[in-house]
């Protein structure tokens, strides 16, 4: 279950290398965000952020540390109001998140509620939208499998090992079937192995699931593994830095990509710039 | 485990017994007397003036403060200036004796079980209040994050996200008001009543029953002792979670 065969609804070509005519799923235009507006510590987090993201996309954003990409992340998400520019859903701006829309935070044992079960953990986003109860039920399972877990429903989150939590909680967030699934360094709290288990696992589900993502990490050799596009952000307060396009095949695999060329020279390529010697 | 715990409660019931056995001591009768008379009184001849009023003064008066304390912490916890602006006034109401309100109760309620309750509900509001916008203000803000990017409306959030999350506190909260709300309901007896177990206690006393006073007192801890035992055994069921994953994350 680790690897899907190459049939995998993952697309081949890059999509996002011409930037296509079709509508974005996701914009931001000059997008800002100043933290304590006219008190002493008012603070300049994001000065000047623009990017597209096309549905079926996987784009990745990597930054120094404290380059704001998790500001950058819940300002596009919805969770808190940019300052200043416009980030726009579907064409629509972003007032709060939008029904279509997933969030997987990195400390999953504090985004799962542990008092509800498994099950009702993953029901919960549907009951808000109304799926009837024997739906539910379904759909919970199915998500369940997609994500390699099974006979789990009864289970609190905390009887869970580390990654099978963050497997939960992928699952929770993408029973609802969103259009966008927004990542928040989701793997860097589980050991190396589990990572990369949890890295094909996420590029397998979003074929499944037809689910465009945008993926923040620190982890410049995950970013170029996982995304059809990499963002750069500079150091703070965040500007777009640079956008770098992945020609890496897909199906990814953790042997072959990582030990293909191309994965090295774009690591390379990353790396310089995020730790400042591109400049 | 509880053998462990209880030797020594035995031990000094043992002693209670072996050393007041002779006691000729209108004061302090002996144990041995106190039981016998107190199988006469409460099993179960006097249960029912003597007892029940009381259990059901208390529990009447401590639903009514669960009820509100919540109901009222939940509104404060939304609405911080509301919150705000009533702090200095719950602070003080919190920290003023309830047993001093008496008098003032006596002349609005005047002598009976409206009193116990009224005094009862009073002493109990405030811990339960308290425990709960405290309970609720500390919700995880990455709960909330998660509420909000799972879709759930304001009021589903606090059913299924806040309270939830807060109630470990409320609980104890709870369970500091069960407590006071036990003092309360003798002392309330005391002053106030014509039956009841404070009434009971108070009058064996002044008729110099001093053996009938003793089997009172007995009654009281009983009583005491298992409520606090039906409460931990409820909160053992109803916060199952907190206490699974608490030991879980000790063992990490």
């Amino acid at each position: 279950m680790m690897q899907l065969p190459t049939t995998s609804g993952e697309p081949v070509t890059q999509p996002a290398a011409e930037p296509d005519r079709t509508s974005p799923l996701l914009e931001a235009r000059a997008l800002r965000k100043t933290y304590a507006i006219g008190r002493g510590e008012e603070r300049l987090a994001i000065a000047d952020i623009s990017l597209e993201v096309q549905p079926g996309e996987f784009v990745c954003i990597v930054g120094p540390s404290g380059a704001g990409k998790t500001t950058l992340l819940r300002c596009l998400s919805g969770l808190m109001p940019a300052s200043g520019g416009h980030a726009m859903f579907e064409g629509q701006p972003i007032r709060s998140v939008p029904a279509q829309v997933g969030i997987v935070f990195q400390d999953y044992s504090r985004s799962l509620f542990p008092w509800l079960s498994v099950r009702r953990n993953i029901a919960l986003p549907l009951k808000v939208r109304g799926v009837e109860k024997g739906e539910r039920e379904e759909r919970v399972r199915d998500v369940l499998s997609a994500v390699g877990l099974h006979d789990i429903e009864n289970r609190y989150p905390w009887q869970l090992s580390g990654g099978m939590q963050q497997r939960v909680a992928i699952a929770r967030a993408l029973a609802y079937r969103p259009e966008l699934l927004f990542m928040d360094e989701p793997f860097a709290s589980v050991d190396a192995q589990t990572r990369f288990e949890l890295e094909d696992l996420i590029l397998r589900v979003r074929s499944e699931y037809h689910v465009t993502v945008v993926f923040v990490t620190h982890d410049v050799d995950e970013a170029v593994y996982l995304g059809d596009r990499v963002v750069v952000l500079s150091r703070p307060p965040a500007r777009v830095d640079q956008i770098v396009g992945v020609g890496l095949p897909r199906p990814r695999n953790q042997l072959e990509t990582r030990a293909d060329p191309v994965f090295a020279s774009l690591r390379k390529t990353l790396l310089e710039l995020v730790m400042g010697l591109g400049h | 485990m509880l053998v462990a715990s209880l030797w020594f409660f035995a031990l000094l019931l043992g002693l209670w017994w072996l050393l007041s056995d002779h006691s000729t001591s209108t004061y302090f009768p002996p144990l041995r007397v106190i039981l016998r008379r107190f199988g006469q009184l409460w099993l179960f001849a006097d249960v029912r003036t003597g007892l029940l009023p009381s259990l059901l003064h208390l529990l009447i008066g401590f639903s009514i403060a669960a009820f509100l304390g919540i109901a009222v912490g939940a509104l404060l916890w939304a609405l911080p200036l509301l919150r705000e602006a009533t702090s200095p006034v719950v602070y003080f109401l919190y920290v003023l004796p309830a047993p001093v309100l008496i008098p003032a109760a006596l002349v609005l309620f005047g002598i009976g079980a409206s009193l116990s309750v009224a005094i009862i509900a009073f002493a109990c509001f405030w811990p339960i209040l308290l425990n709960t916008v405290d309970g609720m203000r500390g919700t995880d803000p990455l709960k909330l994050d998660t509420a909000r990017s799972l879709g759930l409306s304001f009021r589903r959030s606090l059913w299924t996200v806040v309270l939830p999350g807060a109630s470990p506190q409320i609980v104890a909260g709870l369970r500091a008001g069960l407590q006071v709300g036990i003092i309360l309901m003798v002392v309330s007896e005391e002053v106030g009543a014509t039956n009841g177990i404070g009434y009971f206690i108070l009058q064996a006393q002044q008729n110099f029953a001093l053996t009938d006073m003793w089997t009172g007192i007995i009654v009281l801890a009983i009583v005491g002792t298992a409520l606090n035992v039906l409460f931990v055994a409820g909160e053992r069921i109803a916060l199952r979670w907190y206490y699974g994953a608490r030991a879980v994350s000790r063992e990490r």
